[in-house]
């Protein structure tokens, strides 16, 4: 009995044969470098050093140098999520809303592609340079304004030090999420809520924010992981001497602190857990905001 | 309408004085490495310095790679996706996003367990493998983003029709893929490159935990045992992000006047 090639399933015949080609090495790639390392980690998190299942590794991190460590980490991320939606949505209000001249807008836009990218090392150099000890900003204030920072208590390694750098990404990246939503909010939706007798506010609190809100909440969850797995600015700013959940991490692969992986499968993997809830957080929503913008 | 304008000049100006004073900062403190004014000494001194040649270099050859990797494997991946198998798609757009879910500390943390010298594939263990490995972690890290720009770049071009017109005139999938795909989502494809360029040439946490001498180890040495190099670098460093932003800018641009209007 002979087949001919047409009767076969779609995906047998020798030309789809030949696309899988086309995709496979991406499959394998996805497999090697992406889905077996942190299969890897997730597994080990459950697994003592024999190789048995248990939950003794996850019970570690409510040691209270992990806890807290983990503590600093969300406060941080939630704090500069916060801020960076308030502060990015403000700029990106004003430049969209605000009757701004156009190319203030298009600069403002291509600044924040720049600012959201040059997180790591770089950044904090930059900070350090501008409010360390010696920093510009630090003796501005001090020869024009007679403002001693450090003597108030001040330094940039610390949690607050590390908040502002950290805004300096986030803020730019909710300009960038937050304009086109902006920008879809029609006119006529205005004109309309103005026609019926609203003012301003009343139009921002029954118009515009229920339109907006799954925008907001989603990026602030996004911000939230971008600020969570940040290690390179964390660790250039501050050396190891503020012990967030990333830098611990750190340290522990490195072998400089403890020495036992599985807490570090550990580590790894409530952060995974913490960064994927968020992302899901953003992408549910985010869902959600297209329903208006067509 | 006035008191808005207000208002948004007024967040503009507060905005643009948070962003533009570390930048100012890292300008000013990088030139004041002669105590009787303003000079160039600090870029002279590191840009003398062989350390700096040598990691910068490694670090540009790596991105290059990185790229053509990620052009290699994303390519014929987003196009046979989008001319056979549409029901792939949200299988391989949730694997791209992935790098950016999964923190990169913990993805290289998961290549140290499983490629360490005492693994199967012991690539940690030779100067080739340790190579390859931050090659493929870079790699990784920019599908995200490659995928994207190129998934973006299909969109605009008929896929299929291309397809047909060139096999009928007897190319193979190779000579589809170089000739007749890639020029049509060059701009897209370097739109990904740029950005990914941006992204490795000063990473950190790959090449520190795999002990690699690049650019970003480099940079976090000097900044513990420096007082002036490090702002020259940070600037230089800014200056190549920006750089690659406006290139993708530059190349959209141009593709927009050069491309036929349908």
């Amino acid at each position: 009995m002979t087949t001919s090639v047409a009767s076969l399933p779609a995906v047998f015949r020798p030309r789809q044969v030949l696309s899988w080609f086309g995709v496979a090495p991406f499959f394998v790639f996805a497999t090697l470098f992406l889905i077996l390392p942190t299969l890897n980690i997730v597994l080990g998190a459950f697994r003592n050093a024999e190789g048995q299942v248990t939950l003794e590794n996850l019970g570690k991190l409510l040691t209270p140098s992990i806890r807290s460590a983990f503590w600093i980490s969300i406060e941080l991320s939630l704090l500069t999520a916060a801020l960076g939606c308030l502060f990015g949505f403000l700029i990106a209000a004003a430049i969209t809303l605000g009757g701004l001249p156009r190319p203030l807008r298009n600069a403002i836009l291509t600044f924040s592609g720049v600012a959201s990218n040059f997180a790591g090392v770089p950044l904090a150099f930059a900070f350090i340079a501008t409010l360390g000890r010696l920093g510009f900003v630090t003796m501005l204030l001090r020869h024009w304004f007679g403002i001693n920072l450090y003597g108030s208590g001040f330094n940039i390694v610390s949690f607050l030090g590390l908040a502002l750098t950290y805004l300096y990404f986030q803020i730019p990246l909710m300009v960038l999420i937050i304009t086109p939503a902006l920008e879809g909010l029609r006119r006529e939706w205005r004109e309309a809520a103005e026609s019926l007798g609203a003012n301003g506010f009343q139009y921002w609190r029954l118009v515009a924010l229920p339109v907006l809100w799954p925008s907001l909440l989603g990026t602030l969850a996004l911000l939230f992981a971008n600020a969570f797995g940040a290690v390179a600015t964390a660790i250039a700013l501050t050396g190891s001497s503020l012990s967030i959940a990333p830098i611990v991490l750190f340290a522990q692969i490195r072998g400089d602190v403890l020495n036992d992986p599985h807490l570090g499968y550990a580590i790894a993997f409530a952060m995974i857990l913490l960064t994927a809830i968020a992302n899901a957080i953003y992408i549910l929503l985010r869902m959600r905001a297209e329903r208006w913008v067509k | 309408m006035r008191e808005r304008r207000l208002w948004s000049w007024l967040a503009v100006a507060l905005g643009g004085l948070y962003f533009l004073l570390p930048l100012v900062g890292m300008f000013d403190f990088s030139m004041r490495m002669q105590r009787d004014g303003y000079s160039f000494e600090a870029y002279r001194v590191v840009l003398a310095d062989p350390q700096f040649q040598q990691t910068f270099g490694y670090s540009v050859v790596l991105a290059l790679l990185t790229i053509v990797l990620g052009i290699l494997l994303i390519v014929p991946t987003a196009y046979f996706v989008r001319l056979r198998f549409p029901g792939l798609r949200p299988v391989v757009e949730f694997l791209t996003l992935l790098p950016l879910v999964i923190p990169p500390i913990v993805i290289v943390f998961g290549y140290i367990r499983i490629y360490n010298t005492s693994s199967v594939l012991p690539l940690t263990g030779s100067w080739w493998g340790t190579n390859l490995l931050i090659l493929f972690g870079y790699a990784t890290l920019s599908l995200p983003y490659m995928y994207r720009s190129v998934d973006t770049g299909l969109r605009t071009i008929d896929v299929g029709s291309l397809t047909e017109a060139a096999q009928s005139l007897g190319s193979g999938w190779t000579r589809i893929l170089t000739v007749v795909i890639l020029p049509n989502v060059f701009v897209s494809v370097l739109s990904g490159a740029f950005l990914t360029f941006a992204i490795v040439i000063g990473e950190y946490v790959f090449a520190a935990l795999l002990n690699v001498g690049s650019f970003g180890p480099y940079m976090v040495w000097m900044g513990g045992n420096r007082a002036y190099e490090p702002s020259a670098l940070a600037v230089v460093a800014f200056a190549i992000t920006w750089a690659c932003m406006a290139l993708i800018q530059l190349v959209t641009r141009f593709s927009k006047f050069s491309s036929v209007r349908r």
